[in-house]
């Protein structure tokens, strides 16, 4: 078999099988580390084995079977004290998954374990990139700009600890699922935010492969649990921000603002899907919540083929039922952006200034106030708060631009 | 499985009867569903008395080992298979005796 074409393969295999492998194993031995050793042994296997056996016609049950042997070989290697404890910790985790949880599939128990409340939030997304994303540590350490020595500490403390406290590798119970659901779409926003706005000054403006990763892990969440509207809210969320990506930040490596970016270098398949999502959410009759209202207002933004055709009134309204839900700062914060748009500058002022106390530390609302002094003619009171902005400011994109604008002022 | 719930205090708090009678109701949810092990009250941090006899020649020091503005008020010991129920429970009872609680698992034998 020729090489590209194996590599293709185990490529693909571990893009699609990497979780499965790792969520199988977790509940047959009751333990990640022995599932993350033992799957990544299985890939190691694999990629000296295939060349010269050939690719097997099911790569994912032959995976799972050879990390199943790894991890047996591994358990009887260890000392008779070690396997009893190992035999009994499979007893309790082998019994049949109770019904407790109205999904049932292994990589959705992965996703719940590895996003638990009771771990850290960086420990959280560590833990799901490496398990369920199937990204090394020396990968999640460079996208997060840690050491990688550090990287791999924290995914190892957060192991220890879901075994020390027994965390259960199950899905949660229907009464506690929202708010579980909500505590993984965190860690998959936090992900995708992170690649989509890296704060760091000397990383890309914009991460495709963090982004990727995010919206890959959301499709699955999506995949496991397909009635659950916030889980399509924030992948429809997700595609229409992603969407914009190529027209977001130019040549030269400056940020360009949504009513300024090539609406025709926006890629329309992602527009499509995320615009197909939210008109789904909205025949559903079910209340929306964050990520939908979030999805809706974005959908409302690419529908416009000209910014000048931007529906701002709508816009509005679906910030208007997101600050009932969202009392956060930065909703209302968004919430007057929009109102610039539908009754000018004076208004939407006025309604920033009263976040000041709240988001002073926070780039975007001096960069918001900056903006709207500039259209009021103020440009002394907008040159500091472009300043500050810039001083508050991590993403090299929207430094450049805010530069500019600043520099621009009459 | 065993766990500790701390029960977290300020100096300045004290139990009102409606938080005494608050968490006898818990006491008895914890009895009923078989999760009781023990619990107890604590006599505040300036009835400690430290006492170290590593060196075989005890020293005995008046006051709490560390002080801080915080400190160990009760706790209780819980029997619960997993976290989630732990949690659950402590979450209960943190409402119980209006206080912050920490969770820790005992370690295994």
């Amino acid at each position: 078999m020729s090489e590209p074409v194996v590599e293709e393969a185990i490529t693909r295999a571990h893009r699609e099988e990497w979780a499965r492998v790792v969520a199988a194993l977790a509940r047959r031995f009751g333990d990640l580390d022995v599932a993350e050793d033992a799957a990544a042994e299985a890939f190691a296997t694999a990629v000296e084995r295939w060349p010269a056996d050939g690719v097997p016609p099911n790569p994912g049950g032959w995976l799972t079977t050879t990390a199943t042997r790894k991890a047996i070989d591994r358990i009887r290697r260890e000392s008779k004290r070690d396997a009893r404890q190992e035999e009994a910790q499979m007893l309790y985790d082998v019994e049949p998954p109770q019904p407790v949880g109205p999904i049932d599939d292994d990589r959705l128990r992965l996703v719940f374990t590895c996003c638990h409340p009771a771990l850290a939030m960086d420990s959280r997304v560590a833990l799901t990139l490496r398990m369920v994303g199937g990204l090394t540590v020396a990968e999640i350490a460079r996208a997060f700009l840690v050491q990688e020595t550090a990287m791999g500490r924290r995914i190892t403390r957060a192991k220890a600890k879901i075994k020390a406290t027994r965390i259960p590798y199950r899905v949660p119970s229907a009464a506690d699922l929202p708010a579980r659901v909500s505590g993984v779409l965190a860690v998959l926003f936090l992900v995708f935010n992170e690649g989509y706005l890296a704060t760091g000054p000397d990383t890309d403006p914009v991460r495709r492969e963090l982004t990727a990763e995010a919206i890959r892990l959301t499709r699955l969440v999506r995949a496991l649990m397909p009635q659950d509207g916030e889980v399509a809210g924030l992948l429809a969320l997700m595609l229409l921000i992603e969407a914009r990506g190529a027209a977001r930040v130019s040549a030269s490596g400056e940020l360009v603002t949504l009513d300024e970016q090539d609406r025709g270098a926006w890629d329309a398949a992602l527009v499509a899907e995320g615009h197909r999502l939210v008109r789904e959410r909205l025949a559903s009759g079910v209340a929306p919540g964050r990520y939908q209202i979030l999805a809706a207002i974005n959908a409302v933004h690419t529908s416009a083929r000209d910014v000048r055709d931007t529906d701002w009134t709508q816009v509005v309204a679906l910030y208007d039922q997101l600050v009932r839900i969202d009392t956060s700062p930065i909703v209302a914060l968004n919430r007057a952006v929009a109102v610039a748009e539908m009754d000018g500058p004076e208004v939407a002022l006025a309604a920033v200034d009263r976040l000041g106390e709240a988001l002073a530390g926070y780039h975007a609302f001096h960069a918001t106030r900056a903006d709207l002094l500039r259209r009021l003619g103020r440009s002394h009171e907008s040159r500091a708060a472009y300043d500050r902005a810039i001083e508050l400011a991590g993403n090299t994109a929207e430094t450049a631009y805010l530069t500019r604008r600043r520099d621009q002022l009459a | 499985m065993q766990y500790l719930v701390s029960v977290i205090a300020e100096p300045t708090d004290s139990g009102t009867p409606e938080e005494m009678a608050a968490i006898d109701v818990f006491n008895d949810r914890l009895r009923a569903e078989r999760h009781w092990v023990f619990a107890g009250g604590l006599g505040g941090p300036d009835t400690a008395t430290v006492i170290d006899n590593r060196s075989g020649a005890a020293v005995l020091t008046d006051g709490p080992f560390v002080e801080s503005k915080e400190y160990l008020a009760g706790f209780w010991v819980i029997e619960s298979p997993d976290l989630d129920v732990a949690l659950e429970l402590a979450t209960a009872g943190s409402k119980a005796c209006n206080r912050k609680v920490e969770v820790r698992p005992f370690l295994g034998e």
